[in-house]
């Protein structure tokens, strides 16, 4: 139906030139045409955060921003979170606690907390609940999650993962 | 070394943490898109659809050859109906498929959905049980006037006469609201079309691939080996994902018919709208209680809302009929009188969803415990333990035979795990600041792992219940287990391998659990009713124990040693009492390459064995603390203590998981989720702004007792866990609320117990306080 628009997409560090249509979201952008499937939709409503990626360094709901509206912004998904190999701190503590159990809502969780943490190491366990009571999980009942957030934040505090990104 | 028992973290959980996870919709990148126009109207006759020329539109018209979806229950007392894939003539729900589109893109589909016409004469929609019951209501179905789909009844000789002899009779009427179990993934199918054979591969959120294929193939009337099901990476079910949808099979007919590949990713709204719905239920209830609080007898008027069709392929009889079978849950119950009714209504279809009917059990037992134990001056711990089961094998007056457990001794650990002195200092003390705080208990029994017995009893055309498991080890000593089985995200694979490990003496690390692929897996049912570790997991015990027995004797020619002398731990096959020993892989491959010299092992190492049980009952009791805030009606959950007994834990972390997992969702069924229509039919929670799951905000810690019966009834000594959290939780929060509300003398039999109602109930007592 409508015009598409070719805008430069920049996610994990990798430039995808993609052509958009202006009311593709952000998420439909990254799944369907950067084929990074790693941010789920639960919603599509802005509600459940599964979607969550960061947008120069905050969290933000894909789902509720056009990708048209991204151009020139560094994107983040779950897929730029590992180095290599080497899990970042937040998905080691969520793989040693149990903080996933289908893993449709991790991703989401991951870049929440991920985004959180770097603008402020040093949250509490309370400010930590509160920030994760933006995303919705159905499998946990959230118990594995703070414990796995809480886990990767002292981990964090401890050796600051290298902010090369 | 023993795996079993160990929290191993899950082998499922590193390709999910980085974003390599495959659901269905990860998958779809390329095919065209499915969508559905459905309905806006609950009930009415369809005058015709009006779609734009030259688009890919298509109507039950189109759909001609298609059979209905007929779910069948040998009782004489089952109305068999038929769920149409598209409407016909009739719509009978709100959200109910009326055409489907197919373009390019998901977008694109919507925009020609929204081109879609349909002129439907509008009837007056029955909503409820007091709409579809009444005297001279309108038919739902023609075929079923009454409006009852399935209706059980019994009731022993002496029920009369223990009401008559009654000290205290306790009638109640309770109300679940109407629930989703809301999977975090929504429904969601990938048909791809193979040009060369003609056959096609459905990629489905589901948690029974090998019935979908059985029920889609019968509804096309095709044959079964045209068509490959595969659960890829499945984000949550709950039972929502165990029933055969329209769209599944209308996926699969437009992509023969089509010759593409199509995708169907299912929105929000639409899995509100469209999936199945539970736990709409009305239980009338009374208890007869002898003076020492002995409950004598038990008569009850069940009536679950069913929607308007009958689930495939366990039937709109699986929430009556559970009902039925187990309202007296975890109690002695001498005499016991019941009917239970499935109603059908122009409302979303009624499928399981975790604990079905179970959770309205408890609470109506949990409630009628604490009802009675007050009027007969009775602490409510006291009245249950006079009369918790405690003898096994337990039958109940259904018949169901309960194997050991721990009902009496899981209450009082949990009681004092609570501490319930001390809690009751401290109400005292809050009461007097103007604080309504309050204790409740649930104990209540879990039946799992139940095989072909169980469902062959309720009448199902379609029994289910076996699980088979085909064990391989290759000649690198890896291990494959392919399970008819599909877990969608309990961590059963890595449970399941850890059994597997110890059976062959190797890691689970060597173990690789296929499952969810027609093509590559045995029949089998599929992950619900909380079966697959009892019965996938005995199903693998037995085929990697059979395995085992060939290496042994592998094994022991090799080592020219006896195999029962010969043992499997820690990688090695070991003869006892010498230092006589071989890597598993060595006698792996001698078992392929060298089979001409181990003629009684035979070539290969590749078995199959079926598990088929009776069932077991893992129990629990809940306990909570809650704060009413008698101003907005608000409940917060202060401390929520869950003592379990599961059996043998095979890895308690995932254990543990389900408990929190069940319990959030028996919370979020005690006081926050409630799916409403309008009284037209219209569905009015169609967000997850409004249907109101709980976040991490509204949900305590959870603290966990673990308690360990050692059963006959399952092989793996494993009993099942997946419902219990869901099935206890709503009974000990209503119990706490009212405890808290003591002051006011109010009683709470609905769920869910939102401000409102609470408020409601906090006025009425103010009012009738002050005349």
């Amino acid at each position: 139906m409508a015009e598409k628009h070719a805008i430069t997409l920049n996610a994990n560090g990798k430039d995808y030139r993609i052509s958009v249509e202006a009311r593709r979201t952000l998420a439909d952008a990254l799944r369907d045409d950067c084929g990074l499937t790693g941010t789920h939709l639960g919603c599509e409503h802005g509600v459940c955060g599964a979607c969550t990626v960061l947008v120069d360094g905050k969290p933000v709901r894909s789902c509720l921003m056009f990708a048209v509206q991204a151009e020139g912004q560094a994107v983040r998904t779950v897929e730029g979170l590992a180095k290599g190999e080497v899990l970042h701190p937040l998905q080691k503590a969520f793989w040693e606690n149990h903080g996933l159990q289908c893993g449709f809502c991790t991703p989401g969780f991951l870049m929440l907390a991920t985004g959180a943490l770097e603008a402020e190491p040093d949250l509490s366990e309370a400010e930590l609940r509160d920030i994760l009571s933006s995303n919705l999980c159905r499998c946990t009942g959230y118990q594995n999650i703070i414990k796995s957030v809480c886990a990767a934040a002292s981990e964090m505090r401890a050796c600051p993962p290298s902010a090369d990104r | 070394m023993s795996w079993i028992g160990r929290s191993l973290p899950r082998l499922e959980d590193p390709s999910l943490l980085v974003g390599q996870g495959r659901y269905v919709a990860d998958l779809a990148r390329g095919a065209a898109a499915v969508k559905f126009v459905r309905s806006p109207i609950a009930a009415g006759r369809i005058l015709g659809i009006e779609a734009p020329e030259g688009e890919l539109v298509f109507t039950a018209a189109d759909l001609a050859g298609v059979r209905p979806i007929c779910p069948i229950l040998h009782r004489p007392d089952y109305i068999a109906v038929e769920q149409p894939v598209l409407a016909k003539d009739r719509v009978m729900f709100c959200g109910q498929a009326l055409a489907i589109v197919v373009a390019a893109d998901q977008g694109l589909a919507e925009d020609l959905a929204e081109q879609v016409f349909a002129d439907i004469e509008a009837e007056d929609a029955i909503i409820d049980f007091e709409g579809a019951l009444a005297e001279g209501a309108a038919a739902v179905h023609a075929h079923a006037p009454g409006n009852v789909l399935v209706e059980g009844k019994l009731r022993s000789p002496g029920l009369d006469a223990v009401f008559a002899d009654a000290a205290e009779i306790v009638a109640l009427d309770l109300r679940s609201g109407r629930q989703s179990a809301m999977p975090l993934e929504g429904r969601g199918g990938l048909a791809r079309y193979d040009d060369i054979s003609g056959r096609v591969t459905l990629y489905a959120s589901v948690q029974m691939p090998h019935m979908l294929r059985t029920g889609i193939a019968d509804t096309l009337m095709m044959p079964e080996s045209d068509l490959r099901v595969v659960a890829p990476d499945v984000g949550g079910g709950f039972g929502q994902k165990m029933s055969l949808f329209p769209e599944y099979v209308a996926l699969v007919w437009l992509a023969r018919h089509l010759k593409r590949d199509l995708a169907w990713i299912e929105d929000r709204r639409e899995n509100f709208l469209a999936s199945a719905h539970s736990r709409d239920q009305a239980f009338s209830v009374r208890g007869a209680f002898a003076k020492d609080g002995t409950l004598l007898g038990l008569d009850a008027d069940l009536k679950s809302n069913v929607g308007a069709f009958s689930c495939y392929p366990v039937t709109c009889g699986v929430e009556p009929l559970m009902a039925l079978a187990e309202l007296p849950g975890p109690y002695k119950v001498a005499e016991y009188g019941v009917r239970s009714r499935g109603v059908t209504t122009n409302t979303g279809m009624m499928a399981p969803y975790r604990g079905v009917s179970r959770p309205m059990l408890t609470l109506t037992m949990e409630r009628m415990m604490d009802v009675a134990a007050r009027r007969l001056g009775l602490d409510p711990l006291e009245i249950r333990r006079r009369n918790l089961i405690d003898t096994f094998p337990h039958r109940s007056p259904t018949g169901l035979v309960y194997d050991e457990g721990s009902y009496k001794e899981a209450m009082e650990r949990a009681a004092e795990a609570i501490d319930v002195a001390a809690f009751r200092e401290r109400q005292a003390k809050a009461r007097a600041q103007g604080r309504h705080l309050g204790i409740g208990f649930s104990v209540f029994s879990e039946r799992t792992g139940y095989g072909t017995p169980a469902y062959a009893a309720r009448g199902m055309g379609i029994v289910p219940g076996y699980e088979i498991v085909s064990c391989t080890m290759d000649p690198s000593g890896f291990v494959e287990a392919r399970i008819g089985s599909s877990p969608h995200g309990q961590g059963l694979k890595t449970a399941l391998a850890q059994l597997i490990a110890d059976e062959l003496g190797t890691v689970p690390e060597k173990v690789r659990i296929i499952s969810g692929d027609t093509d590559a897996t045995p029949y089998g049912w599929g992950t619900f009713a909380s079966r697959s570790m009892v019965i996938a997991g005995g199903a693998c015990k037995l085929a990697a124990g059979k395995v085992a027995v060939r290496l042994k004797i592998v094994a022991a020619v090799l080592m020219q040693a006896k195999a029962e002398d010969v043992v499997l731990e820690d990688g090695l096959a070991r003869v006892v009492g010498t230092n006589l020993s071989l890597p598993i892989p060595e006698v792996a491959r001698a078992a392929y390459h060298q089979s001409h010299r181990f003629p009684e092992a035979g070539p290969g190492l590749v078995e199959n064995a079926t598990y088929d049980p009776g069932g077991t009952f893992s129990n629990a009791c809940h306990a909570c603390i809650v704060e009413v805030d008698v101003e907005t009606g608000g409940v917060t959950i202060e401390r929520f203590v869950v003592a379990e007994d599961a059996g043998l834990l095979i890895n308690p972390m995932i254990v543990d998981g389900q408990i929190h997992g069940g319990v959030a969702q028996g919370i979020a069924n005690a006081l926050f989720e409630e799916l409403v229509y309008d009284e037209t039919g219209n569905l009015l929670t169609v967000s997850l702004a409004d249907y109101l799951p709980p976040t991490i905000a509204e949900m305590p810690t959870i603290e966990i007792e673990h308690l360990v019966t050692i059963t006959d009834a399952s092989i793996t000594k494993a009993k099942g866990v997946g419902e219990g959290g869901a099935i206890g939780a709503p009974a000990a929060v209503l119990n706490a609320i009212v405890d808290a509300l003591s002051p006011y003398g109010v009683e709470l039999f609905q769920m869910p117990a939102t401000p409102q109602r609470i408020r409601a109930l906090i006025r009425d007592a103010e009012r009738k306080a002050h005349g």
